[in-house]
This record gives C-alpha cells, sequence and structure tokens, in this order.
C-alpha cells in the first residue's frame, strides 16, 4: 500500500506522517511521473489558488482525474476539497470537477474566525472527532450520489464520500486521531477500518 | 453533539502556517502588486507602504502601514493578508487584527517601539510570525506566543548571506540539542535564555516547535531553493520581487523554486529570462546602525 500526497505545496508532510505512523507508504507527488504506482491520493491543506496554478503549470490535472476514474481513492483537505470540487463560488482557483458538489472558500471568514468543534463522523463509530477549521471552506451544493459523512450543527456539510473520494472542510492530519486516514487507507484497498485502533504519536509541524 | 466552537486557539494559530508551508510570502505596497503576487502562485502577502529596501533608503521611523492602504489590498485578493506590527507595539497589534489581518509580523524591519519587550501574543486571536537570528531567540518569541518564525536575514539588501547564517545557526542549534544530555540541557536553556521545557520538547520533538520560514535577502529562484534545502518551511521574498526588472516572472519562478527546490534541472529552467534581479547591497557594506536583524532579540 503506497498512498501519494500531492506535494506542490501545503501540509504534505503532516499528512505523509500520519500515513506512516498507521504502517502506510507515503509518497511526495510533484510531478505527473510521481503518481505511478500509487493505491490512493491526497490533496493537502494549503493556498488553494497556488495549488492550481502549480497543478495546471506542471500537468497534473489529467493525471489526477485518471486515477480516479480507475478507481484509485482520492482525497482533499480544505484546499483539497475545493480542488475536487465540481463548482467554487469564485473565478479562480479552478477546481478540477471530479466530486459533485460546490463549495465556498473561506466560508467562515478571515483567520481569526478560524475554529475547532467536535463532529460526529458516520462510519467512525460514536466517538466524537475534534476537527480543525482554518480559514475553511464548506459544501454548498451537493449532487444525488454524495453521502455526507459530517455536518456543521446548522447543517453544512463539511466531511463527504463520493465512491472512492473524500472530501473534508478541516484538518485531520494536524491531530493524532488518525481514524479518517485509516478509513481512506481502507477505501484506497487496504486494511478494512478499524474503530478500535489507538491514536498515533503527536502529530508533526513539519 | 457538543457545540463549543473554539476560536483563537494556538492549534489554529500555528496550522495556519502550517497551510503556508512549501509556499511564498510577497512583500506588496498596494493592491495592484498583491494581485499580481497572488497571480504569481503566492501563499499570502505582506502589505506594507514600503519595502524594506525603500525603508532602508528612506530612513527615518518606519511604522504600521495605514490601515485604509492595508483594508485595499485585504479586498483585493483572497489568499492571506499579512502586515506588520513594530516589536513591542502591541495597539499597533490589536489594529491590525481588529482591521481582520490574517497573520501579523512583529518585525525587526519597522522601528521598534520597545527595546524590553516584544508583544505577549498569546492575548491575540490573530496569530504572529516573529523574526529569528538562532534557535533561543526563536524560542523566546515561541513562548511569547508566537505561532510561526521567520529566520531575519538581513532585509532589503538582496543578499542571501544572512539568511543563510541564520537558518543555519537554528539547524545546527537543533542537530547540537538532539545529543545533549539533561544535566547540560540545563546549562543550554540558562545560555539560551530559553524555559527548560521549551528547550526538551523542541529536543525531544527534533525541530522547531512552529513552522520556520526563511526571510531576508531572497532575491532569485536559486536564493530561495537554497534556503529550502537548508531546512527552511518556505520563503517570504520582501524586496526581491518588486524591486527587480520584471516582478511577474520573477514571482512566478520563485513560487515553483521553492515547490521544486530539490530537483536542479527544474531550477535551471524557472531561473532563465527574469530579467534584472534587485540591485542589492552586500550586508557587509552596511554600516552597524543601518543592520536590522540586531534589534531587540
Amino acid at each position: 500500500m503506497n498512498i501519494g500526497v500531492l506535494a506542490v505545496q501545503g501540509d504534505f508532510a503532516e499528512h505523509c506522517h500520519v500515513l506512516r505512523s498507521v504502517g502506510v507508504a507515503a509518497t511526495e507527488v510533484r510531478l505527473p511521473k510521481h503518481l505511478e504506482g500509487l493505491d490512493g491520493l491526497i490533496i493537502p491543506g494549503g493556498e488553494s489558488t497556488t495549488l492550481s496554478r502549480l497543478m495546471s503549470l506542471y500537468e497534473l490535472r489529467e493525471p489526477v482525474a485518471e486515477m480516479v476514474k480507475r478507481g484509485k481513492a482520492v482525497w482533499g483537505t480544505c484546499a483539497g476539497m475545493i480542488m475536487l470540487a465540481n463548482e467554487i463560488t469564485e473565478e479562480d482557483p479552478v477546481p478540477m470537477k471530479l466530486m459533485d458538489v460546490g463549495v465556498q472558500r473561506n466560508a467562515f471568514g478571515r483567520q481569526v474566525d478560524s475554529f475547532e468543534q467536535d463532529l460526529v463522523i458516520k462510519g467512525l463509530g460514536d466517538q466524537e472527532y475534534h476537527a480543525i477549521f482554518i480559514r475553511a471552506p464548506v459544501i454548498i451544493r451537493i449532487g444525488d450520489t454524495v453521502d455526507v459523512l459530517a455536518a456543521l450543527p446548522d447543517g453544512r456539510p463539511v466531511a463527504v464520500q463520493q465512491g472512492n473520494m473524500m472530501a473534508t472542510s478541516f484538518h485531520p492530519e494536524l491531530t493524532a486521531d488518525a481514524r479518517i486516514h485509516r478509513y481512506f487507507v481502507s477505501l484506497a484497498g487496504g486494511p478494512a477500518y478499524d474503530p478500535e485502533a489507538p491514536l498515533i504519536d503527536t502529530p508533526r509541524v513539519r | 453533539m457538543v457545540a463549543d466552537v473554539l476560536t483563537g486557539t494556538f492549534t489554529v494559530k500555528s496550522g495556519h502556517a502550517q497551510m503556508l508551508k512549501g509556499g511564498v510570502i510577497m512583500d506588496v505596497v498596494n493592491a495592484e502588486q498583491a494581485r499580481i503576487a497572488q497571480e504569481a502562485g503566492a501563499v499570502a502577502v505582506m502589505a506594507l507602504e514600503r519595502v524594506p529596501a525603500d525603508i532602508r533608503a528612506d530612513g527615518g521611523v518606519a511604522r504600521m502601514s495605514d490601515p485604509s492602504m492595508i483594508a485595499a489590498i485585504i479586498d483585493s485578493v483572497s489568499i492571506p493578508v499579512m502586515a506588520k506590527c513594530r516589536i513591542g507595539h502591541f495597539v499597533e497589534a490589536q489594529i491590525l487584527q481588529a482591521m481582520g489581518v490574517d497573520y501579523v509580523d512583529e518585525s525587526e524591519v519597522l522601528t521598534p517601539a520597545d527595546e524590553q519587550h516584544h508583544v505577549w501574543k498569546h492575548d491575540f486571536t490573530v496569530p504572529f510570525v516573529c523574526g529569528c537570528r538562532d534557535l533561543g531567540e526563536a524560542l523566546r518569541r515561541v513562548s511569547e506566543g508566537a505561532a510561526m518564525i521567520r529566520t531575519k536575514g538581513e532585509a532589503g539588501t538582496g543578499d542571501v548571506v544572512e539568511a543563510v547564517r541564520h537558518m543555519r545557526a537554528v539547524q545546527d542549534a537543533i542537530r547540537k540539542l538532539r545529543n545533549l544530555p539533561d544535566d547540560e540541557l540545563v546549562v543550554e536553556a540558562r545560555d539560551m535564555r530559553v524555559s527548560l521545557d521549551l528547550l526538551m520538547q523542541t529536543r525531544e520533538e527534533g525541530r522547531m516547535p512552529v513552522v520556520n520560514f526563511a526571510a531576508g535577502g531572497v532575491a532569485t529562484p536559486a536564493d530561495a531553493a537554497l534556503m529550502m534545502q537548508l531546512g527552511a518551511d518556505g520563503v517570504f521574498v520582501g524586496s526581491g520581487i518588486f524591486k527587480s526588472g520584471d516582478p511577474v516572472s520573477r514571482g512566478h519562478a520563485i513560487v515553483q523554486a521553492v515547490t521544486h527546490y530539490n530537483d536542479p534541472h527544474i531550477l535551471a529552467d524557472v531561473s532563465k529570462d527574469l530579467g534584472e534581479p534587485m540591485v542589492g547591497r552586500s550586508v557587509r557594506e552596511l554600516s552597524e546602525a543601518e543592520l536590522l536583524a540586531t534589534r531587540s532579540v
């Protein structure tokens, strides 16, 4: 099992750390050739306008779309969610139109409005998940084949799944609770999700 | 379901810096430059009235920028906007927080307002980035609540030598720390003027406790990649972009150089045909009074 993490910009090292902590190999992806042989791909948090430009410039959009077509698991966190969306409320960045959702960037305001909140996530058991939202996007339209895994108390979805694709507004890579990563690894063909699996060591800053 | 919402925590402050990693933060002096920076792929812009090269040339007291100029930049881009307050000037910081600035840089590039104390940054919901020349200085700023660090370099020179010196000093101190026994750690903490707890945490993790960017003198894609290979998490470029002959191409090239910092073929490619770099001043030609990095440490 080898999961790629898009490493053109953002907190890719944190995702790699969590993956390795749950026993999965992680590969940094900067060029299309780095996608070869991967079982899945994570598009991390970062600045979506920067990701959008660098994905176009280094011709990563088509091969990622190809991976999705071949049934590989792909997951976007925060900026990654924006990149996977079908449409967003602004012209820039340009999303990849892979998931049937509409997304609003910076939906909660500026950095001073970034927040932490506990959420119940479908499929992860009863224990709440401590979610970290940083200048986070939110889903404002959802297609018929998209499953909501978690929503805010006001009903706005913040974690969704469509087949082998996942998107979260928040950053599981910033916590020691690796349940969502384990769930994703199971989607990518790894070991079945085990809700009893322990927490990992402290998350990394870099 | 628990609906407690926590804002302004250290996690969301330092977490924001984590999202900037592998990116370039560009100094801009107006909305047009901010749009160019965003178009070039900057992860954030630093809004200020004068870039450090001009602050050097003009002399006088450098202060927080006019809020209307910062507001115009906030309105013109969707990426995060940072702005500088003077060292120790907590009211400038309060004003920047009230304006919705995404990050405050408590910066030695402006004239210090307090030579004894830095801003007590824990009191703010907006995160702070602070400069350092070595690990001790970095950890002192983290103790005060900095959620991100940048090595100082020597701003407004276009000379990367100080940025290199400071990044090497930080990395060397961390390497040394990893092998230090407990009893020597006590002395090290005293010499660095930092708490033993924070030093132990740094030794345990083998790295700076927050994200660390390079700053102060980066002028070319090769400079940016050099700082990344030396261990920077990302790069601030101040005067280096908009004081060069072709800011659009240079900004775009430096962004790519930070992503592909380990690929010399791509670095060669993006370094071509960028026009004139900023003129620059060798740090060795500066008098003691002109050095910014030695302010309020």
